[in-house]
């Protein structure tokens, strides 16, 4: 059972996930946004009901397809966009742009542009939890992709020896860049993987909210009992393409159309929502609406804010000031 | 002053700063009750138990990552890498995460973490368990690289290592670990990271060198002061942050640098003291800089082939006296 006040929240988020990302496929198109842009749309239930079991000290690591955690993990959606601009306003100052963004005061741990790097990085940080016995969780969210890197088998066997109070989520969504994962990885199902570890993994449906809830809300119990980590495969699917531009000649439109069409997660949502008589009609639209306005005046924002002063681009590779032999 | 090994002064100095602060901790391949392959983490277990002293599988990433992990998430981990050419199973770990979080994110991030282990000859280890790898984590802007060669410096470099709230690369040299050296007794004795130590002072020419170079160094100074040159030996204990001043004003005063590592000389760090000496001193030069260092190949097993692949005390001398233009006789 998903609270009220929370199912509010996680329509809210998918929907603010859903128009900023909207926002920034439209803004690079507009050439107002450059570099690596991995949009988030047809994912967004995955984002919104893990961070909906979250507190702003628990941890996340995200991914090079990262605005979706940063946003639900308690993200402005105008500082997120400056950042994506590449603006002084941004979260990171304009040095990270879309693949390494990061929100340490929300316990995001940032945006992770290498498949699995940040993986090892959420398990650490569950060590420092256990370390010093607070009550606080890490969550990882990574792809199927990385679920073949090194460090994938490397967290988990950690994470399953050592107990510690880690989320493993592996956004499944079908492909790697182009790769089918059929053909890049031996099992069908990730979840399975979580044997391996001794630990509890379980697959599903990525688009239902009220499933990804149920399981996460599950592992977060076992995380904070002391019971060690849980793997949850949410599988999903990306509507746009890898990168901005991408081609896509690796599927055909009726795939992605029977996605949209048939199992979109903020429409799934939306219907479930009314059929239970949480909320009328109305007040969805409102929160769609708000949503849509908060992304465009985010794009205001963040086109109005000024850009960074090449005089520090020195600034913060170390903590203090260091000599110029550096 | 006590008189310690090499190995037990690194050992002392984790054991007083564990004692001093709850959030450093210590993990690696056989740390625990093995004490480390080396013994630079002997019976510390048994004072501060299996949780601070963990042992980790062989998961170099995993672990290195972790470290990253848990020092953004505000501890101070100690890294142990049972060999530091292992740095390059977790290479992105360490290039990628420990080096880049703070800067990409926005000066946002701490990252306490230290990285330590040893590398070099000496004990006939082979192409990948003999190598001297430092220069490459010196080309990566955001990792600190120490370099001690005697043990008071191990113990003085890595206490300032460990309350460093950047990432710090702990190089240690194999072949020092069972040397006796006078280690200072103060718990809080820490050498400043950036600060060349003079090791002898000399007024013909400037040999910079480290880990077991600086005592090879001092040994060639000897020689070479019989045969009336004298040497200064510097020895910059740490890569990043460089102390090029002191080189710089050694080389000013003596015209004449050799620089001499372990590390291969193609592309080694002596390359970046030459340069940035000649770059500052040029017009006080007599000679080009000579750089010594290990030949362009891997360190073969076989003891006089990995001998003749690194530079000899033999080597240096003949450097000196090369950038002298001594004549024999």
């Amino acid at each position: 059972m998903i609270p009220k006040e929370r199912k509010r929240w996680i329509y809210k988020t998918m929907n603010q996930i859903r128009c900023f990302e909207l926002k920034i496929q439209n803004l690079f198109e507009q050439n107002l946004l450059r570099g690596s842009v991995h949009l988030y749309v047809g994912e967004e239930a995955v984002a919104a009901a893990v961070c909906s079991l979250l507190r702003d000290e628990d941890y996340i690591t995200s991914t090079h397809r990262g605005h979706g955690h940063c946003i639900a993990k308690g993200a402005r959606l105008d500082r997120a966009m400056a950042e994506l601009m590449g603006k002084s306003a941004g979260y990171c100052k304009g040095r990270s742009g879309s693949m390494h963004i990061a929100d340490f005061e929300k316990g995001n741990l940032g945006a992770n542009a290498i498949v699995g790097g940040g993986i090892p990085i959420a398990t650490g940080a569950a060590l420092a939890v256990k370390l010093r016995r607070s009550d606080q969780v890490a969550v990882s969210f990574f792809g199927d992709g990385a679920a073949n890197e090194g460090t994938f088998h490397e967290s988990l066997n950690l994470a399953g020896v050592w107990k510690l109070p880690v989320v493993f989520v592996c956004e499944n969504n079908g492909y790697g860049i182009s790769v089918p994962t059929w053909q890049s990885t031996a099992v069908k199902d990730i979840g399975v993987r979580g044997a391996s570890y001794d630990i509890p993994g379980i697959t599903v449906d990525g688009n239902d909210v009220y499933a990804i809830y149920e399981a996460t809300k599950t592992a977060v119990k076992r995380a904070k009992a002391g019971e060690g980590p849980s793997l949850i495969e949410c599988k999903t699917y990306r509507y746009l393409g890898h990168w901005t531009g991408d081609p896509q000649t690796y599927r055909t439109k009726e795939e992605v159309e029977e996605w949209k069409s048939q199992r979109d997660p903020i429409t799934l949502f939306r219907e479930k929502l009314l059929k239970e008589k949480a909320f009328t009609a109305e007040e969805l639209d409102a929160i769609e609406q708000a949503a849509l306005k908060e992304a465009e005046e985010a794009a205001e924002f963040a086109i109005n804010s000024p850009e960074p002063d090449p005089a520090d681009v020195l600034e913060d590779v170390f903590y203090e000031k260091q000599g110029a032999s550096l | 002053m006590s008189k310690k090994t090499y190995a037990t002064a690194i050992r002392d100095t984790i054991a007083e700063e564990m004692r001093r602060d709850d959030r450093v901790f210590i993990m690696g391949e056989d740390v625990e009750t093995l004490g480390g392959v080396f013994g630079c983490t002997r019976d510390l277990y048994k004072e501060f138990g299996v949780e601070r002293v963990r042992n980790t599988p062989i998961s170099e990433a995993g672990i290195v990552g972790a470290g990253v992990g848990a020092a953004c998430a505000g501890m101070r981990p100690i890294v142990e890498l049972m060999y530091m050419d292992f740095t390059l199973v977790s290479a992105d770990q360490i290039l990628n995460q420990a080096a880049k979080t703070r800067y990409v994110f926005g000066g946002k991030a701490r990252i306490p973490l230290v990285i330590r282990g040893q590398q070099g000859i000496g004990r006939g280890n082979a192409a990948t368990h003999s190598q001297s790898l430092e220069t490459l984590f010196m080309h990566v802007p955001g990792l600190k690289v120490a370099c001690p060669s005697t043990a008071a410096d191990a113990a003085g470099l890595l206490r300032t290592a460990i309350r460093d709230d950047n990432p710090v690369m702990f190089f240690e040299h194999k072949a020092l670990y069972s040397v006796s050296f006078d280690v200072p007794d103060d718990t809080e004795y820490m050498i400043p990271f950036g600060k060349a130590h003079v090791k002898r002072a000399g007024k013909d020419v400037t040999i910079v060198a480290s880990l077991l170079y600086v005592s090879r160094a001092l040994e060639a100074a000897e020689d070479l002061a019989k045969q009336g040159i004298e040497a200064e030996v510097i020895d910059p204990r740490t890569l990043i942050p460089l102390d090029m001043d002191t080189i710089v004003e050694s080389v000013k005063k003596t015209g004449r640098l050799v620089i001499a590592h372990e590390a291969h000389r193609m592309a080694g760090w002596g390359a970046e003291v030459a340069a940035q000496a000649t770059e500052s001193a040029f017009r006080y030069l007599d000679a080009a800089p000579i750089r010594l260092g290990a030949k362009a190949c891997p360190i073969p097993f076989n003891l006089e082939l990995e001998s003749a692949v690194v530079p000899s005390i033999k080597d240096i001398i003949d450097a000196a006296k090369a950038v002298c233009y001594h004549q024999e006789g």
